[in-house]
């Protein structure tokens, strides 16, 4: 293997400066590689370095050019892996690009030999870079200022089933939904335009049923329509129909792209229009915690892009989420700069330089019984979206939207009270459950539904350098 | 109909107590109240009738509450609702917004259709 460690990626004297990119890797380094190689490796490969010395470097002020591994720390409690800091001069990224970041960041570097496997923990990003990009379309301000709800977390669901549904059968669900108490319904991740319902088909009947709802209550509703296409020609098209039927949202799915991503946010903030996305796809590479890429990096990169809604976990639900780095994504997305906080997986300081804040939501196997729960970890700024624990209700979906939005009033009611929800959170959902049959009828069939199974993606951290 | 507007309009409609409780709740986090009222509750109404200015310097729940009161009885039969202001730096924004009156009979809206071309429908809300 290339000396890389003597040909510059490796300085441990290297202060790195306010305006570099930094990251930090997880390295395993293949047997017999020496991990300061290793982390050298990683930072030439991801940088300006090649398998062998090439003359042209000389041309350059190649010095300024390589990405410099600058620290190594043992990850705790285990053998053989290692937490390698690289620091990247803001000159090797194109203003304004995700593609171009990733393309470095997490581009040939992760099929480099030496290395058994690698995963990219964290990022911190410069002011100066974080001001090329757009950042959120609408933010969590300026969303709540639109649809007119305040003081507590937005309710939602996705309806099911995921496929088959008509375009007018698929209405009704919203229908029911919207007017029973949610404030948003929402397609499905691989909802697009399918032989059993094409896309303008579910546009034009989930409208009415948004329209619909709104004159039975008197709310702002929302559905959120999944312009996912296979071009970005059919992304627009969708969208502009989308907008032309006076929908305030629309929704995209992680495995567009990120220059889709890019493309979508600017389209949305040219239009008024709030932007979600779904996360379809990111477990391939997020949840093993030895290769990869850890999801509060693709929380940090969609902030960047401009989304306005990311789902990022639930804790109490059915899919991955251990509490701390929940909390962790959850304060990326939603604060205006976070310090360095190793127990929740945030390896570095982040300033977020007025980009707006994305709303989190949290999805997946989540039903009214957690309320209590779900408050206390995840706050009030969160959309919390009760799929099956809606439309699964036993007396309808109209029931299963207001037992959720009744034990949700309930909780935040009673936690600005001044009470100890978590504790009492069942006897508050009891209590209001007595003039709620929704309610009760809810807490009844969901009663013993929990997934408590251990998370693979956890943190490990101790501050300490071991070997640097 | 009853609308739904507002944080906790799925609950009875609150006691003074409880409202009083809000009100503390919003005060220790250092938020200042407003009381706004309306005949008109188009959920695209943003700006109702402030009763006065928010109150940034009024510190204590029971002057809101006899704010409140005096509201009340200057617009029986229309909408009321407490928002909680907050300044702070990455929200200067209302925070909290709950029905606090409603008129006994809410008269509701009516969705008006408007049908055009290629199946699209044209939606407006129209009080009944």
């Amino acid at each position: 293997m290339l000396p890389y460690a003597k040909m510059g990626y490796w300085d441990a004297d290297y202060v790195p400066k306010d305006t570099d990119v930094l990251a930090v890797f997880r390295i395993t380094p293949q047997e017999g590689v020496d991990p300061i190689e290793a982390a050298a490796a990683v930072a030439g490969e991801s940088s300006t370095a090649t398998w062998t010395v090439v003359w042209t470097d000389r041309l350059t002020a190649c010095d300024a050019y390589r990405g410099k591994a600058y620290r190594l720390d043992k990850v705790p409690g285990s053998a053989d892996q290692y937490f390698a800091y690289v620091a990247y001069d803001l000159a090797l990224f194109e203003p304004g690009s995700i593609a171009n970041l990733t393309a470095s960041i997490i581009g040939n570097v992760f099929g480099f030999k030496p290395v058994k496997a690698l995963r990219l923990e964290d990022m911190r990003f410069p002011v100066a870079y974080v001001k090329t990009f757009q950042g959120p379309a609408t933010g969590i301000v300026v969303e709540r200022e639109r649809l007119d709800k305040f003081g507590r977390p937005l309710l939602g669901a996705t309806v099911k089933p995921k496929l088959g549904l008509s375009g007018k059968n698929y209405g009704r669900v919203v229908f029911e939904a919207l007017k029973g108490g949610l404030d948003f319904v929402k397609d499905d991740e691989n909802i697009n335009s399918q032989p059993f319902m094409h896309w303008r088909d579910r546009f034009l009947y989930t409208m009415e049923a948004v329209n619909n709802a709104a004159a039975h209550t008197g709310e702002v509703k929302g559905h959120y329509l999944n312009v996912t296409a296979g071009t970005m020609e059919d992304m627009y098209e969708r969208a502009s129909f989308a907008h032309e039927l006076g929908s305030c949202i629309v929704m995209i799915d992680l495995v567009i792209g990120y220059t889709a991503i890019q493309s979508m946010a600017r389209w949305a903030r040219n239009h008024d229009m709030i932007l979600h996305l779904h996360r379809a796809g990111h477990s391939t590479y997020t949840r093993q915690k030895n290769h990869g890429v850890s999801f509060r990096v693709i929380a940090k990169w969609m902030r960047l892009a401009g989304v306005d809604h990311i789902h990022a976990g639930t804790v109490v639900g059915k899919l991955e989420g251990d509490p701390a780095v929940v909390a962790g994504i959850y304060d990326c997305l939603r604060e205006p700069s976070n310090p360095q906080n190793l127990q929740r997986g945030l390896f570095f300081e982040q300033d977020w330089a007025e980009l707006r804040k994305v709303l989190p939501v949290a999805s997946g196997g989540i039903h009214a019984g957690q309320m209590h729960q779900l408050l206390t970890y995840l706050g009030e700024d969160v959309v919390l979206q009760f799929g099956g624990g809606t439309i699964g209700h036993p007396m309808g979906i109209q029931a299963g939207a207001t037992a959720n939005r009744v034990a949700l009033e309930a909780m935040v009611l009673a936690r600005n009270e001044g009470r100890d929800i978590w504790n009492e959170g069942p006897d508050i959902l009891a209590a209001a459950a007595r003039h709620c049959q929704p309610l009760r009828a809810a807490l009844d069939t969901w009663k013993d539904v929990t997934f408590q199974y251990a998370s693979t993606d956890t943190v490990d951290f101790v501050a300490t350098a071991t070997a640097s | 109909m009853r609308v739904t507007q507002g944080t906790f309009s799925f609950l009875p409609d609150l006691t003074d107590e409880q409202i009083r409780a809000q009100i503390e709740y919003a005060l220790g986090k250092g938020w200042a109240l407003g009381i706004e009222f309306t005949d008109d509750p188009h959920p695209r109404n943003t700006y109702w009738e402030m009763w006065g200015q928010p109150m940034f310097d009024l510190r204590d729940a029971a002057g809101v509450m006899a704010e409140l009161r005096a509201c009340r009885e200057a617009t029986a039969e229309q909408y009321i609702r407490i928002n909680a202001f907050d300044a702070t730096r990455g929200f200067e924004t209302v925070r909290l917004s709950f029905m606090v009156q409603r008129p006994a009979t809410e008269s509701g809206f009516r969705l008006q259709r408007e049908e055009s071309a290629g199946r699209v429908v044209r939606y407006t809300l129209q009080r009944r």
